[in-house]
């Protein structure tokens, strides 16, 4: 156990180097920082570049600034945006509770539907309410997340006017966007939770506990969900980083504070440290994520220690 | 094949496919007005009426036409794309199970980064340095996205070389490349076939998803994407410019996803439902 926890961690290091590698690299590949930070202004002498390079530390080699980031990464220390002067550490804590707190509420919500959907279909197999589900998590599944978010918008918002349409003004903000990730989400799911369960249904342990007269509803949930879930826990830790991926997108559409706009942001003014400073915290909460599912199944099925 | 016209999966799927096919290839016959063409009048003009069938977006310009061309953009994107992909995956993935070694290790670490990294903020860091534009999405697509067939074929490429009918032919004297090709290659396409079918679905979304946010395709071309953000910004007063566009998008990737589920239940009976 400890063994294999201590691989996935050490393979975890490795997915970060190779992430953050790669992004001081693309980023640094966009031209000079200092010509930058000019941007507007009148054009700077080269006196004046060759101070912002040396205080930035951009006339060092690539490896050299790439370890110095590494290690202020340690410290928490991201660097400093070049648009607002202020610590692009501070940016990023500032948001990060937006951007988690509504991937966590989606990943919520998609389980709260995709779970009784699922097992209603493979109890149902090949009846109508199997065909149903079948169907619609398929159109769901085909659903551009922003598209979904609009027309939510649109219904709830525009029309019925029972929502807050945008922005971040308490709970009632967060039904929307969580509603929008999370039923795209719970589509894929739905699915697997049909699947899995259909595998488990016909195991001998649960044909001996339906001989022993256990009632079915107690037959499913308690003896074949648990193991159904299994295929679903690795699977949601595998959506972990598709699911950031829809945050940062549907941020846009519900002007959500998080991450991903605070990234986009960062683009349109080439800041290029705090681009690097969000995308660096997400890929590692993404890694860290991953990590704690391993682990928890692991813990849940005992067979993987030895895989 | 007769089978294949009695599975409602298939059917709907390649009508639907066909459908968005046709659009791209003869839109400027099929589109009733100039997509580009801005009209005063129109501006904002309501659906379900003669001239404007769908409406019009804010600066009165036709959206039925501008979705019927904004085809040619969601199926080159989703075409190209994967094709690439796909081509560079498969042969990285066949030489890397076909020999293993060091090709092989870094391909299995790279498919670990590949996995816990999503490609929007991929997509978002290559793209904040070389710019927007179709063909860069496609590239950051290849780029990214090969490694999903490497890793499938690599898998394939293992199981595959230790069966007897490939033992025999390299027994018999058969060149490496041979065995690869003719082989290994041609029994390993399966699964490739399925992901890119799916493959082409999602980065329809994808290139959609970063359109909408200004990341992807030129904004002068009509694009699905590009429409439905200009019909965020509108919502309040015409609902009509954002959710035309987001139904063709779902159609389409609808059309893909039913006909990779088509493809996966019938080349793989174990997956099958």
């Amino acid at each position: 156990m400890v063994a294999f926890l201590l691989r996935r961690a050490i393979q975890s290091l490795f997915v970060l180097v190779g992430i953050t590698l790669f992004v001081s690299f693309t980023i640094r590949l966009s031209g000079d920082p200092a010509v930058a930070m000019f941007q507007g202004a009148s054009a700077p002498t080269a006196e004046q570049l060759t101070t912002i390079r040396a205080r930035l530390g951009t006339d060092r080699p690539f490896m050299e600034q790439y370890l110095a980031f590494l290690g202020s990464l340690l410290r928490g220390d991201l660097g400093t945006s070049f648009r607002t002067g202020a610590p692009v550490a501070d940016a990023v804590a500032q948001r990060f509770p937006a951007t988690v707190g509504l991937a966590l509420t989606s990943l919520l919500v998609s389980l709260v539907i995709a779970i009784p959907l699922g097992v209603l279909a493979a109890r149902r197999r090949g009846r109508p309410a199997d065909f149903v589900v079948r169907v619609v998590s398929l159109v769901g599944l085909s659903f551009p997340n922003f598209w979904l978010g609009i027309m939510l918008i649109l219904v709830f918002g525009v029309y019925l006017r029972w929502l807050p349409p945008s922005g971040y003004e308490g709970p009632a903000s967060l039904v929307l966007p969580s509603l929008t990730l999370g039923l795209i989400l719970a589509s894929t799911t739905t699915r697997l939770v049909r699947s899995a369960l259909l595998d488990v249904l016909g195991e001998q342990y649960v044909v001996t506990a339906r001989a022993k007269g256990i009632r079915e509803h107690r037959v499913v949930y308690r003896h074949a969900l648990r193991t159904a879930l299994i295929p679903v826990v690795t699977f949601v830790g595998l959506q972990i980083g598709g699911l950031i991926g829809g945050v940062v997108i549907v941020e846009q559409v519900f002007a959500w504070p998080g991450l991903g706009s605070l990234a986009l942001n960062a683009i349109s003014f080439r800041d290029y440290p705090m681009l690097q400073g969000t995308i660096t915290v997400l890929a590692v909460f993404i890694a860290a994520i991953n990590l704690v599912v391993d682990t928890s199944y692991a813990l849940l099925d005992p067979r993987i220690r030895y895989a | 094949m007769r089978r294949a016209l009695h599975d409602p999966s298939f059917v709907i799927g390649a009508v639907l496919i066909l459908g968005v096919v046709a659009c791209a290839v003869f839109a400027p016959a099929l589109a009733p007005h100039e997509p580009g063409l801005a009209t005063l009048r129109s501006r904002l003009a309501t659906p379900f009426s003669a001239t404007h069938v769908l409406g019009a977006d804010a600066i009165g310009r036709d959206i039925l036409s501008r979705i019927i061309f904004g085809a040619r953009v969601s199926l080159t994107v989703g075409v190209v794309s994967v094709a690439l992909a796909m081509l560079i995956g498969t042969l990285i993935g066949l030489v890397a199970g076909y020999f293993g070694g060091l090709l092989d290790t870094l391909l299995m670490r790279l498919a670990d980064i590949q996995l816990s990294f999503p490609f929007i903020l991929l997509a978002i860091t290559v793209i904040a340095v070389i710019g927007p534009g179709m063909w860069k999405v496609i590239f950051v697509m290849a780029l990214t996205q090969w490694v999903q067939y490497a890793r499938i074929v690599r898998g394939q490429t293992l199981s595959l070389k230790e069966r007897e009918f490939v033992q025999a032919a390299s027994g018999l004297g058969a060149s490496h490349a041979r065995v690869m090709f003719q082989h290994i290659l041609l029994n390993a396409l399966t699964p490739v076939t399925v992901l890119a079918t799916l493959g082409i679905a999602n980065n329809i979304l994808l290139e959609a998803g970063l359109t909408f946010l200004g990341l992807g395709v030129d904004p002068t071309i009509p694009s699905w994407g590009g429409m439905l953000a200009d019909g965020r910004n509108y919502i309040e007063r015409a609902w009509w410019v954002a959710t035309f566009p987001g139904l063709a998008i779902t159609v389409t990737v609808l059309g893909f996803n039913l006909l990779g589920d088509w493809l996966r239940d019938r080349l793989d009976p174990r997956t099958s439902t």
